[in-house]
């Protein structure tokens, strides 16, 4: 069983130590989309062809969570943008969850 | 000596030293994190769950005794509530200055309105959402500080009596 963990733990850790060390830069896109969209005039990321639209006469990509919301990270343009009303949700419930905890546990002022 | 610390719920010199240490840290990381929520991986949960961790780091080392004197759980609350007003009030701000609720009207504005282009991460972009991430940092900040201190003042007391 230590053995197992040992070799789990190897495995994890040179996993981990590789997709660091294949990580892009700071901000920049990854190193294959300018070959694949050399015209793109924003930075083109994984989710912007989710999100996004390119279109194949202009050869550029339109209605880009990168345009439209100006957020390099697009996964927050999805929780702060696009899906604004869940992260308001989110914070209500944070907001009950303390109103409940005080209410129950609060002190008076001496 | 020791016996006395550990009923006082104190940690030893070392950890006290190592938390004061760490704390600034913590709290700066915290708002690296929140500020940068529209450039790389985090955002407002993610950094004020670090700021939270840095309380309960002070709370753990110098006792809930001695962290009470200095922060109370009802100024944690009032700024987790500010928090809660930023986010609306901005979205609201939204509906009459744009097309709808939580609309980003700051984009392509001079303020928090660049738009990145290749390779480039200017702090100065993402129109609402580095506010919204701040709101939500301080949200999440206050809140969660406030029902650690306050669950620990309640079991504090509890083993007093």
């Amino acid at each position: 069983m230590k053995k197992l963990a040992f070799i789990a733990f190897v495995v994890f850790f040179f996993f981990l130590f590789y997709s660091a060390y294949e990580i892009r830069d700071f901000g920049n896109p990854p190193s294959n989309v300018k070959e694949t969209f050399p015209d793109a005039k924003y930075k083109v990321t994984m989710d912007d062809r989710i999100i996004g639209k390119y279109n194949t006469t202009t050869g550029e990509w339109e209605y880009g969570a990168v345009e439209e919301t100006g957020a390099n990270n697009v996964v927050t343009s999805v929780v702060f943008d696009y899906r604004g009303y869940d992260t308001l949700g989110e914070a209500t419930v944070l907001f009950t969850a303390i109103a409940g905890i005080m209410l129950l546990f609060g002190r008076e002022k001496k | 000596m020791k016996n006395e610390e550990m009923n006082e719920g104190k940690m030893t010199v070392i950890v006290q030293t190592i938390a004061a240490l760490l704390f600034p840290l913590a709290l700066i990381f915290s708002f690296y994190v929140i500020m940068h929520g529209h450039l790389t991986p985090g955002g407002g949960f993610q950094g004020g769950a670090i700021g939270a961790s840095a309380v309960v780091l002070l709370i753990v080392a110098y006792g809930v005794k001695h962290v009470e004197e200095k922060m109370s759980e009802g100024g944690f609350s009032v700024f987790e509530s500010l928090g809660g007003l930023i986010f609306v009030v901005v979205a609201i701000f939204g509906l009459f200055l744009a097309t709808s609720f939580l609309a980003n009207f700051l984009v392509n504005e001079p303020i928090f309105g660049k738009i990145p282009g290749w390779g480039e991460s200017p702090l100065n972009s993402g129109g609402i959402l580095p506010i919204l991430n701040i709101a939500v940092g301080m949200k999440v900040i206050g809140g969660l500080s406030a029902v650690v201190l306050i669950l620990a003042l309640i079991s504090r007391e509890g083993e007093e009596k």
